[in-house]
C-alpha cells in the first residue's frame, strides 16, 4: 500500500530521517516504534505529504506523493485518515461539527444523513451523546477517540496514528488499542501506528519497525522482534537504561537535545 | 531560624585554609558566596585548602559553591593546588557531580555574542529571507485569489462574511472614535493659527483633503492592523501549534483556501468601506469645531465639497484595497510562521502588528510618490 524509498529529511543539521526504506502492507497494522526524537512523527509527515523530504519517494498505491501535483495529492488524501498526537480537533467547533466537517466539505450529503453518519462514528468510538460538547470539555482519552471518529468519517483506506496512546491511562490505552484493532479487522483499514508504547504495540502490531535516530534498526513481526538478538532492540523493548543505546550521551548530543526541546 | 554558615580564613606561607561550618544550602550559600569569594581572592595564595569538617548539611548549591571556590583563578594554578578536606562521605557524590557539570560554556554556544558586523550581517540576511518568504507568500495568495475569482463558487463565502463582520462591523466604533477625535483635534489646532488670518473657514479644506487622502485610510489601516492582523495571527498560530492546520491538510483541504483566502477577501472588502466611514466621521469631527466658531454647517459642507475632488477620494480608497490585502496577508503569514511552544503565538501576534504597520507606512509612502507623479 505504501512504499517508502530512500527517504531523507533534514532539519538544519539534524538528520531526522536517514535514507529510509520500508513498506506498509495493505490491511495490516504496522507499528513504528522508537524513542522520542527518533523521527517517527517526521516519517508520518512525509508519508502524508505534509512536508517535502529532501530526497526519496513515498509511493501510495503506486503513485509517488512527493512528485505528485497538488490535485493528485489531495485526491489521495481523501483515502487517508490521521489521528494527531494532540488530536487536533477544531476548538471552535463542537464534537458533532468536528466530525461532520470533512463530510460537509467533501460531499453534498443531506443533513440528516450526515447526522446518521456522525452518530454511527461516535457510537463506534463509544462516545454517543457527546455531540454538543466542545473539545475543551473532554478528557484526553475522549479527545483522542473523537479525533479517531473524525479520522474515519470519510471511510479511509488507511489511517495514520501519531502516538495514539501516549499520555493516556491504562484503560483508555486499552480502549484505543481495541479500536485500532477493530477498525483493522472489521473494516479492513490499513493502519500505520507511531508509538513508543511497547505493550500496546505488541498487542496490535502485525509488523513492527523500530526507528532509532532516523535509521531503521529492526523490522519484523511481533515474535521476530521479541526474539531479536539485536542488543539495541532488546534494550528498547525491555526499557533498560544501560545498553548500546546510550543514556549518557556525549556532551554534544546532550547539548543538541537541550537546544532541540 | 537557621544561622548562615560561618567561615574562617587563615593564610600562611602560600597556603590559604578556608574552614566552613553550618548548613551549605541554597540560602546559606547565597548569604556567604560573595564574602567568601572576595576573601579567598584577596588571600592570593596559590594553594587553597577547603575544610568542610564542620559542615553538617550540603546540597547542590553548596557543591556548586565549593566547586566554584576550587576553580577560582589563583594565578592559573588553582586546579591542581586546591583541595577539599573533611567532607562527609554522603556528600561526595554531589561534589563530583558539581565538578562534572562545571564549566561547559557550550550552552551559550548559540547565544554567544556576535561581533557587531556579524550581527548586522545576520540581521540583514534574516530580513532578506523574511522578505523573500513574504513576497512568495503574497504571490501564492494572489494566485489563489485570481484562480478562486474564476470560480467564485469555491470561495468560502460563509466564513468570509463572518470574518468581514468581525473585522469590519465590529471595528466601526473604534474606527469612528479615532477618526472623530483626529478630525476634531486637527480642526481645533488648525483653527487657532488660521483665525489670525481670519481664514477659519479654510480649516474645512484642510480637514477635507487631509482626511480623505491620508488620515482616513491610515487611521483605518492602523486600527485594522491592531485589531485584525493580530487576531488573524493568533487564530492561525493557535491552529498551527495545535496541528489543526495539518489536520485540515490531511483531510484533503487546502489551508490557503480555507483559512487565508476568506480572511484576505474579507479584509480587502471591509477596509475601503471602513475608510469611507472614517472619512465621514473625521470630517464630522472637524465640523464640530467650525460650528462652535459660529459658522453654519452648510458653509463647512460647501467648503469641503468644493475643495475635495473625486480624485482625492478615489486615490484614498484605492490605497485601502492594498492596505487590506497587506494587513490580512501579514496576519496570516505571521500566524502561519508560528513555531512550536506556548510563547510562540504571542510572538507571532506581535510580529503581525509590527510588520503590518511597517508595511502600511511603506506603501503609504509609495502611493504618495505615485500619486504625485500621476498628478492626482
Ligand atoms: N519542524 C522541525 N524543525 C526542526 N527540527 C525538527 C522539526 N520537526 C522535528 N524536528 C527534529 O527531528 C527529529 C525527529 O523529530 P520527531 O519526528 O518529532 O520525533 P518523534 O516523533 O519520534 O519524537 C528531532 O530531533 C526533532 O527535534
Ligand atoms: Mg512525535
Amino acid at each position: 500500500m505504501i512504499r517508502v524509498e530512500n527517504l531523507v529529511k533534514k532539519y538544519g543539521n539534524i538528520v531526522a530521517l536517514n535514507n529510509l526504506n520500508c513498506r506498509f502492507e495493505e490491511e495490516k497494522i504496522t507499528v513504528i516504534l522508537g524513542g522520542s526524537g527518533s523521527g517517527k512523527s517526521t516519517l508520518l509527515r512525509q508519508m502524508t505529504g505534509l512536508e517535502r523530504p529532501d530526497r526519496g519517494s513515498v509511493y501510495f498505491d503506486g503513485m509517488d506523493l512527493i512528485s505528485a501535483n497538488k490535485k493528485n495529492l489531495y485526491q489521495k488524501r481523501k483515502k487517508m485518515g490521521m489521528l494527531f498526537q494532540g488530536s487536533a480537533l477544531f476548538n471552535y467547533l463542537n464534537i458533532f461539527e468536528n466530525i461532520a466537517f470533512p463530510l460537509r466539505e467533501h460531499t453534498k450529503i443531506a443533513e440528516n444523513v450526515i447526522k446518521t453518519i456522525v452518530t454511527m462514528k461516535l457510537e463506534m468510538v463509544g462516545l454517543r451523546g457527546t455531540e454538543n460538547l466542545m473539545p475543551a470539555q473532554l478528557s484526553g482519552g475522549m479527545t483522542k477517540r473523537v479525533g479517531l471518529a473524525r479520522a474515519i468519517v470519510m471511510d479511509p483506506k488507511i489511517i495514520f496514528y501519531d502516538e495514539p496512546t501516549s499520555g493516556l491511562d491504562p484503560i483508555s490505552t486499552g480502549v484505543i488499542d481495541k479500536l485500532i484493532k477493530d477498525l483493522n479487522t472489521k473494516l479492513n483499514i490499513t493502519s500505520v501506528v507511531v508509538s513508543h508504547d511497547i505493550e500496546s504495540c505488541f498487542r496490535i502490531a502485525d509488523k513492527i519497525i523500530i526507528l532509532f535516530y532516523g535509521d531503521i534498526i529492526a523490522e519484523g513481526t511481533v515474535d521476530e522482534i521479541k526474539n531479536s538478538e539485536d542488543l539495541r532492540v532488546k534494550q528498547f523493548i525491555n526499557g533498560e537504561p544501560e545498553g548500546p543505546i546510550p543514556f549518557t550521551r556525549t556532551d554534544k548530543d546532550y547539548l543538541d537535545e537541550l537546544l532541540m526541546e | 531560624m537557621s544561622q548562615p554558615p560561618q567561615f574562617t580564613i587563615t593564610t600562611a606561607t602560600n597556603i590559604t585554609t578556608l574552614c566552613l561550618s553550618g548548613r551549605l544550602d541554597t540560602k546559606g550559600v547565597a548569604a556567604v558566596w560573595q564574602r567568601v569569594t572576595i576573601a579567598v581572592g584577596r588571600a592570593k595564595s596559590p594553594t587553597l585548602i577547603i575544610n568542610l569538617g564542620e559542615v553538617d548539611y550540603m546540597d547542590m548549591a553548596g557543591a556548586a559553591f565549593i566547586s566554584h571556590l576550587k576553580n577560582l583563578d589563583h594565578n592559573g594554578t588553582a586546579k591542581e593546588r586546591s583541595q577539599v578536606n573533611g567532607l562527609k562521605s554522603a556528600y561526595t557524590p554531589l561534589l563530583v557531580l558539581a565538578e562534572k557539570t562545571d564549566i561547559k560554556p557550550a550552552i551559550t554556544n548559540h547565544l554567544s555574542p556576535h561581533s557587531f558586523v556579524e550581527q548586522t550581517g545576520k540581521n540583514v540576511a534574516d530580513f532578506l529571507y523574511d522578505a523573500k518568504t513574504f513576497i512568495s507568500f503574497i504571490g501564492e495568495l494572489i494566485f489563489a485569489m485570481v484562480s478562486s475569482l474564476k470560480a467564485p463558487k469555491n470561495i468560502r463565502w460563509g466564513e468570509t462574511f463572518l470574518m468581514a463582520e468581525r473585522a469590519g462591523v465590529d471595528a466601526l466604533p473604534i474606527v469612528g472614535l479615532i477618526s472623530f477625535i483626529v478630525g476634531l483635534v486637527m480642526a481645533f489646532q488648525a483653527a487657532i493659527p488660521m483665525k489670525m488670518f481670519g481664514a477659519e473657514l479654510y480649516v474645512a479644506n484642510l480637514i477635507g483633503i487631509a482626511t480623505v487622502r491620508e488620515l482616513g485610510p491610515l487611521m483605518t489601516a492602523i486600527v485594522l492592523a491592531g485589531r485584525s492582523a493580530s487576531a488573524f495571527a493568533a487564530e492561525i498560530g493557535t491552529m498551527k501549534i495545535n496541528e489543526e492546520i495539518d489536520a485540515l491538510t490531511v483531510m484533503g483541504m487546502d489551508p490557503v483556501k480555507f483559512l487565508i483566502l476568506p480572511r484576505v477577501i474579507a479584509l480587502t472588502m471591509v477596509t475601503p468601506l471602513l475608510t469611507i466611514f472614517a472619512n465621514l466621521v473625521g470630517i464630522l469631527g472637524g465640523a464640530v469645531v467650525i460650528l462652535s466658531l459660529g459658522y453654519p454647517l452648510v458653509a463647512y459642507y460647501n467648503q469641503v465639497v468644493n475643495f475635495v475632488t473625486w480624485q482625492d477620494f478615489t486615490g484614498g480608497i484605492i490605497k485601502c484595497f492594498v492596505f487590506g490585502v497587506l494587513i490580512a496577508a501579514t496576519g496570516c503569514i505571521r500566524g502561519y510562521q508560528t513555531q512550536m511552544g506556548s510563547s510562540a503565538v504571542g510572538q507571532s501576534t506581535t510580529r503581525a502588528v509590527v510588520s503590518s504597520i511597517v508595511l502600511i507606512a511603506v506603501f503609504d509612502g509609495i502611493f504618495s510618490i505615485m500619486y504625485y507623479y500621476m498628478g492626482v
